[in-house]
């Protein structure tokens, strides 16, 4: 009970609460919980339920732009958190630090961190970008474990959102499709080209090298961010490759 | 030479660096920029075996004696390209400028090969400097930033108006190889650094023009890859993609290697070690060693043999540069730049 008060005074579990939030915030570049990639450095909660976060990347220079989306989208999301208080979220040795943490502190956007040098726009396109990106790397996934089952191409470009097994991977293209408007419907098709428009038989076996390709890409920057993360910080050695 | 086991290989390193970043070169009130690249910097070596990894003092500033034993006695480097780096608005007398490295270049004659650079927002006065540096330093080749900033200006495109008239220039002073760096940037705010799309166009425009995409347009390997089959002349550069993946992340490496070899191809790899960042035997060793991983995801993947892996580590560059290599180290049925050229790709 004493360690448990010590780590969360404000009880009734708001610590769990706000973690379990921050495993919904994705590193837009890699498609990756910020928490998973060990970019939450501490987080603590008073006794009135006032919630502080501090992030860390895995270099000082790591691109402002991402680094900026994933401070404002920590801060979003542990607001939302029932029963939370003040929320601070603070980026840690970055060049930029100052300007994203008092842009995301005062709820103001990309802009507010950089005025006259950015352009938000710009910023909801690259993460849409991203999004096209993770959402064609989370398919192959789903796409080769039905290959190596059995199935052919046309049975591929047949399979309709209904009739995807409710794993974490089927979620996660879901999740990216209502992000990008793409329909999710039960009846619409369960794999889709970069624009949302359906993937047919005679693609699937071009298609799938592509994205293959995104993906090698995609966990390949993931490897670099996690081992520079690691050696910086001097963390244990995670459990390795997927 | 490198030499190992009886075997011989010539080498080309493409992308190293002699650099000064230690604190007397930082330029006041900018120092949390210039302290924070070169720990940047240093993070990265620490990707490499341990045992090569320098302390933060000596990686800031490192001596020339270092160099040649790094680089030319245990590396076997028979050849060294100087990427130039200025960063002025951090370090007052550059990061490494075209000036210091000709001035180590000229120390070792034949051995070191210094690119210029240009910014085509500079205008009149950049064109100028463009030509007295290629007559200075008898440039073949450039180093280009298209994310730098610049007076307000957050970055370029080769496809702007202005760059073209900079790479006619080039065409006119006889500089050839045209590097871009499209990977992880310096200022990269809203500007889209890692889109190689202007290189495509560019790489259409200028056939008489090789471009090397250093670091693969790293983290966009995918978009450099479709860009590369499609463009004779767009080559890529390794740098980072052995350095900073082949020890630290041995499955991923492998995989990137086999999307690299099956998109882009073998003659149209070049190693770089991107030294001091990361010393260049291990790399090469390391290398010479490499195949795939046991596993059935990398069963389709192209493989590499002997001779690929000399072109890669020497010949492909040698050709770009028209550096004469001996016979002994040549292979046989290794296409020249001619035949590369109209090779129709995958």
């Amino acid at each position: 009970m004493t360690t448990v008060a010590c780590a969360d005074p404000a009880g009734a579990g708001i610590r769990e609460r706000v973690l379990r939030a921050l495993d919904a915030v994705i590193d837009p570049e890699l498609d990756e919980p910020i928490t998973t990639l060990r970019f939450v450095s501490s987080c603590s909660v008073t006794s009135d339920g006032d919630v502080e976060i501090v992030l860390r990347l895995p270099t000082p220079q790591c691109a402002p732009n991402f680094a900026f989306l994933m401070a404002a989208d920590a801060s979003n999301a542990v607001r939302r958190v029932p029963g939370v208080g003040r929320v601070t979220v603070t980026l840690d040795d970055h060049y930029t630090a100052e300007e994203i943490n008092a842009a995301v502190r005062e709820g103001q956007g990309f802009t507010g961190a950089f005025p006259g040098e950015t352009d938000d726009d710009e910023l909801g396109a690259l993460r849409k970008l991203f999004q096209r990106k993770a959402l064609t790397a989370r398919q192959a996934v789903l796409c080769e474990a039905m290959l190596a089952a059995g199935a052919d191409a046309g049975r591929v470009a047949s399979v309709l959102v209904a009739d995807l097994p409710d794993t974490a991977a089927a979620r996660r293209c879901l999740a990216l499709r209502e992000q990008l408007g793409i329909d999710t419907g039960p009846g619409a098709r369960a794999f889709v080209l970069p624009d949302g428009g359906p993937l047919e038989a005679g693609q699937v076996q071009r298609w799938l090298r592509l994205a293959r390709l995104v993906r090698t890409s995609l966990e390949a920057n993931g490897g670099i961010c996690r081992s520079l993360l690691q050696v910086r910080h001097d963390l244990a050695s995670e459990s390795e490759e997927n | 030479m490198y030499a190992r086991n009886g075997d011989r290989y010539f080498v080309v390193d493409g992308h190293c660096h002699f650099w000064d970043a230690s604190p007397a070169n930082w330029v006041k009130g900018q120092e949390q920029y210039a302290k924070g690249w070169i720990e940047c910097f240093h993070a990265y070596m620490g990707l490499a075996p341990a045992e090569t990894h320098w302390p933060l003092e000596k990686f800031q500033k490192y001596s020339e004696e270092d160099f040649v034993k790094d680089v030319f006695e245990d590396g076997g480097v028979d050849v060294g390209i100087f990427q130039s780096t200025y960063l002025k608005e951090w370090y007052t007398t550059g990061f490494n400028t075209a000036a210091e490295n000709a001035k180590m270049a000229e120390k070792y004659p034949g051995r070191l090969i210094v690119n210029g650079r240009f910014d085509p927002r500079e205008g009149e006065a950049g064109m100028r400097e463009l030509e007295e540096d290629a007559n200075r330093y008898n440039l073949q080749g450039v180093k280009l930033y298209t994310a730098e900033w610049y007076k307000g200006s957050r970055g370029w495109k080769l496809t702007d108006p202005e760059a073209q008239m900079f790479l006619d220039k080039c065409k006119e002073l006889g500089i050839r190889n045209v590097h871009v760096h499209k990977g992880p940037t310096i200022w990269p705010l809203d500007k889209d650094g890692f889109d190689v799309k202007d290189v495509d166009v560019a790489a259409t425009s200028n056939p008489e023009l090789n471009f090397i995409v250093e670091h693969v347009g790293l983290p966009r390997i995918e978009d450099f890859c479709f860009m590369a089959t499609q463009e004779p002349n767009v080559y890529a550069g390794l740098a980072v993609v052995i350095g900073g993946l082949m020890h630290a992340r041995p499955r991923f490496f492998a995989k990137v290697m086999g999307e690299l070899l099956f998109w882009v191809g073998e003659d149209k790899m070049l190693f770089g070690s991107d030294y001091a960042i990361w010393e260049p035997k291990w790399q090469i060793d390391g290398f010479l060693d490499w195949d795939y991983p046991d596993g059935d995801e990398y069963s389709d993947y192209p493989r590499l043999d002997d001779a690929g892996k000399r072109k890669i580590l020497g010949l492909n560059a040698a050709k770009l540069y028209r550096i004469d290599v001996p016979a002994e180290f040549q292979v046989p049925g290794a296409a020249d730049k001619e035949d590369a050229q109209l090779v129709e790709s995958a």
